[in-house]
This record gives structure tokens, sequence and C-alpha cells, in this order.
């Protein structure tokens, strides 16, 4: 892993700290971004193919191909508005909900496309947990916030959901925190202990995937490694899908990294290559910190 | 002194000024109330039915109205919840914010919330005639439930509109469908649920002009919803139409007996409301 000067790991600071390497940018032409080959990875879990979305009459996303692989941490990284929150949203069709908005292509997990109209999307969505920007806990107890999602897919025992919230605490390192106060609000837990209660949330229901958006932007940092040093464990059972603004965290987790630029995949591939030795120009300033 | 601080001392005068002012008006009629109501109240005010010649001083008490605008109050609450949670929950989770019918409901809405309860009164009225109704505890029922359903809904409305998004993607990516996230929803909204229970209750309980023509007034207690059932309001009305000052400050005990029952009611909602709202976020 490489290392940078440490500074507290704001959007902003990163720029600051490639600032030196800045150069005079010159126009992207169409030529630079290759709509993006996938990773050049076997065994691919989720296949995004052609994907095009609008909202209203915008085209946010572009002709996006690309392959996200099983047991491994893929950060899409990108300048603000870039669309990649937008693309981890389609991943579980939570953007079904915007107005306007209107997709084509396919985009297949596990051989099934999550866009057919016989896929039942709360199957993709129980399959694809979601850690959001800011923890957000349910309004209920901290052991009602990990049973509710295994009660609503029918689990009723309750020694079994007992065993369930026990396990999924314990695996993001909350149960000695918390185990004598379960029925307590969970917003009276701090923010960094609600993120990793929301990240047991969305484990309790046995997704495939988790879906991370800026998902340690509002914590303090060592909260923030603490849910890092979550993802690099449970990468070993789950296929992890990191939006960040952190560079630096990208550098520190990601095993391949996707770079988008204005709806579109520049640039896809392992972590190493991208940081490395980027082939595409954009990836290479956007890494030196000329645009944001 | 600079003049931000003194604009600063002028401006907390009249706030205060306004504070004093609203509290002295409604000091003044508790007082009123207190001064010629307390004498009146007795035991047999809240125990017994008017006795013959009430009106004109007799015996008896004002039983019927109490019972009649409960069974009103708690009828009418009941059914207005009933019909409100579903139609909040269908403009904040099934429509989208920009939702064209959704701006529309809440126009109605609005509008609804400003119609006098005498229009309420007459439109149940028709109705009812039409359904060879009399007046009767349901017909009251039927236009208090009308009457509070613009406020419920537009109370409860404004709560779930601060829902955030967050929370319901939070509830769907967990394989949720839009009516699995009304437990979510519901706990959420609580204290919106409490608060607009209460304005409900306090705007049923205090109306004439609606029940005047529907629930109409006896002086017996209704055994069923056909029955005819007396109100608290109506029952201060009447009294303090007599020209007798004894009859007229049993009007004002009635009166009592009303504040003290939305009190009691408004003492419990709050107590429910803390007990709701404790997970909120």
């Amino acid at each position: 892993m490489k290392s940078f000067p440490y500074r507290n790991p704001t959007r902003a600071s990163w720029a600051e700290d490639f600032s030196f390497l800045n150069k005079s940018s010159e126009d992207k032409s169409d030529n630079d971004i290759n709509n993006g080959e996938g990773l050049g990875i076997k065994g691919s879990y989720l296949k995004v193919s052609d994907l095009n979305l609008y909202i209203n009459k915008t085209h946010i996303l572009k002709n996006v191909n690309l392959e996200i692989p099983d047991k491994k941490i893929t950060c899409i990284i990108g300048p603000s508005g870039c669309g990649k929150s937008t693309l981890l949203k389609t991943f579980n069709r939570l953007i079904d909900d915007t107005e306007g908005v209107r997709y084509e292509g396919s985009i297949l997990v596990d051989g099934t496309d999550i866009f057919d109209k016989h896929t039942e999307i709360t199957e993709i969505r129980k399959k694809m947990g979601l850690l959001s920007q800011r923890p957000c806990p349910l309004p209920m107890s901290i052991y009602d916030n990990i049973a509710f999602g295994c009660k609503m897919h029918g689990e009723r025992k309750r020694k079994k959901l007992n065993q369930i919230v026990e396990e999924q605490l314990k695996s993001v390192g909350l149960w000695e925190e918390v185990k004598t106060r379960l029925n307590t609000p969970a917003s009276k837990l701090s923010i960094g202990q609600q993120q990793r209660l929301c990240l047991a949330r969305g484990l309790a229901v046995e997704p495939e995937f988790i879906l991370a958006d800026e998902a340690t932007s509002a914590l303090d940092p060592i909260s923030s490694k603490h849910i890092e040093e979550l993802f690099v464990e449970l990468k070993q059972n789950y296929a992890i899908i990191l939006v960040t603004h952190t560079l630096r965290q990208a550098l520190r987790i990601a095993d391949y990294v996707v770079f988008m630029y204005l709806g579109e995949v520049v640039e896809a591939g392992p972590a190493d290559e991208i940081f490395n030795n980027p082939k595409q120009e954009l990836t290479q300033k956007y890494l030196e910190g000329a645009f944001s | 002194m600079k003049f931000k601080f003194i604009e600063e001392k002028i401006a907390k005068v009249l706030m205060i000024g306004s504070s004093v002012a609203v509290f002295a008006f409604v000091l003044n009629i508790i007082y009123t109330i207190f001064r010629r109501g307390l004498p009146a109240l007795n035991w047999d005010m809240i125990s017994k039915i008017p006795a013959a010649g009430y009106y004109n001083g007799g015996g008896g008490g004002i039983l019927n109205a109490i019972v009649g605008s409960l069974y009103i109050v708690l009828g009418s609450t009941f059914l207005g919840l009933l019909i409100s949670i579903p139609v909040v929950f269908y403009l904040n989770v099934y429509l989208k914010k920009d939702s064209k019918l959704a701006y529309i409901a809440r126009l109605a809405f609005d509008i609804l919330f400003g119609i006098p309860s005498i229009v309420y009164g007459a439109f149940a009225f028709t109705i009812m005639i039409y359904l060879g109704m009399h007046t009767s505890l349901g017909g009251g029922i039927l236009v208090i439930t009308l009457l509070i359903i613009p406020i419920f809904i537009r109370s409860m409305d404004e709560v779930a509109l601060q829902l955030p998004k967050d929370l319901l993607d939070a509830t769907y990516a967990l394989g949720a469908t839009k009516l699995e996230t009304i437990k979510v929803v519901l706990r959420q909204i609580a204290p919106g649920i409490a608060t607009a229970t209460l304005l409900s209750v306090g705007r049923a309980i205090g109306d004439a002009a609606g029940v005047m023509f529907t629930a109409g007034f006896t002086d017996s207690i209704p055994t069923s919803l056909g029955q005819p059932a007396a109100t608290l309001p109506l029952s201060v009305f009447f009294q303090l139409s007599s020209p007798n000052a004894d009859v007229q400050d049993r009007a004002y005990s009635a009166a009592l007996i009303l504040i003290f029952i939305v009190l009691i009611i408004s003492i419990a909602g709050r107590l429910i409301t803390n007990r709701f709202s404790k997970h909120k976020i």
C-alpha cells in the first residue's frame, strides 16, 4: 500500500496533497475515454452492459460497461456530480423512485437482469446491503434495527432473531459496546456506532453485495478507520462496492478502481494499475488533483 | 450603545409584550369560567342527567352532554385516524415529491381545514336526510369525523414531509415493499400523529355548530348510534341562553368540565407522545 502524507481526510485536502503535481490541463477528447472495458477479471459478479440512464432529458450515465468482482472491494471514484452515486443507486434500483428516470441496457447480478420485469425488486435490494453517507438507523431500538429486516423476510422465531442480532452486532464489533442496552433507541448511539449498526442491519438480511455511498464521509477519523477495517474484513464474504470522494481511502482499501467522469466510466481496473499507471490522461489528472 | 443592541432590546420588549397579552387573555377567560362556574359545580353536575325543568333552574346535571361529547370525540378520532393515516402514507410514500395529485390533495385539505363547521353540519345533514337518518350519535360522529380529517391529514402531513429520504431508502434497501415501510414511517411520525390527535380532539370536543343539526340534543344518554346525543358545547349554549342567572352559572361549570376534559386528554397525549417519540431519529 502506498503511503501519503497524513492529513485530515476531508474532500479538499487530497487535492492539496497532489497540488505540486498540477500540470496545465488539456481539453479532453472523446478518444480519451474507452467507455469502460470492465475490470478484466474473471468470475465477475455484477455485470453492467451498455447502461444509459436519463433523468427527464438529462443524460446522467453514458454507456456504462462494467464488471464488479466478488469478494473484492471495488471503489468508484470521480469528481462530484459524475454519476457515481447514481450508478450505485441503479444497482439496487433505488433510482426508480426518482421522478422522470429512464434507463437502457442491462445489469446482470448472478446472471439475472435486474431490469427484467420479472425480477422482483425487493429480492434485488435484499441482495444489496446499502450504507448511506449519513448513518440512518431506523426509528427503533438497537435490537429491532437488526431484527426488522429478518422479521420482514419471515423470520419469526425469537431465538433465531436473538442469534442473528448477536452475530451481526459481533461482526461489526458493536456487540460488546451495546449488549447491555439492546432495547435503547438506536438514535442514542454515537454517529460512528450508528454507521456500524446500519452495516449490521444490512448484513442481517444476508446480502451478497455491500453498497456504500461515501459511507465514511460523515464520520470522525477513528470511526471512519473502523468502518474501513470492517470492509477489508467483510470482503471475504461479500462483494463490496464503495463510492468515495476520498482518494486516500480508495488507495488504502480498494482492490479494483472505477474512475468516472461526467457520467462515463473513463477507466476501470485493478487498483495498483489505476493508481500507478493510469492509461487515460483524465484519470492521471484526477489523481494528481487537477480537477475535482 | 450600538443601534443593534437597542434594536434587540426593543424586539425583546415587543415579544414579551405579545406573550403577556396572549397570556392575560387566556387567564381572563379561565378566571371568568372559574369565578362563575366553580360555585355552581357540584357532584350532581357530573353524575346526573338533567331533571325536569333543569333549564329553568331545576335539579340534575349534564352527564348526558359529558357522555355524548366523549362518545363523539372518541368515535370521530378513531374514524379520523383510520382514514387519515392511509391518506398521509399514500401522499408521502407512494406519491413522488412533485406529484400533481399530491399538490391538489394538499390544497384541497387546506381549503377543507378552513371551512366552518356549520357547513360540515349542513352537508352531513343533507347526507343524513338522503340516507333517511335522524339526528343521532352516529350522525354526530360522522360530521365531526369529516371536520377533523383535514386537521389530522394536514398536521400529520407536515411532519411526514420531513421524513428523511435516507430513512425510506434504508428501509427499501433491506428489501421492503412500500407497504412494509409503514412500520418505520409510523414510528418516525409518531409525534406528529400525537399532535394531530390532540388538535383534532380539541376541535372535536369544542364544536357546537356541526353537531347541532346532526347529533341533536337530548336529556338522556344515548345507548345506540341511532339515538340523538347531547354535547357539552350545546349544553353550554342552551344553559347560557337561559334568563335564569343560576342556570347561566351552570353553563360556566359545563365549560369548566369541558376545559378539564381537554386538559386531561392533552396531558395524556403529551405523555404518550414522549413515549412514542423516543425512537425518532
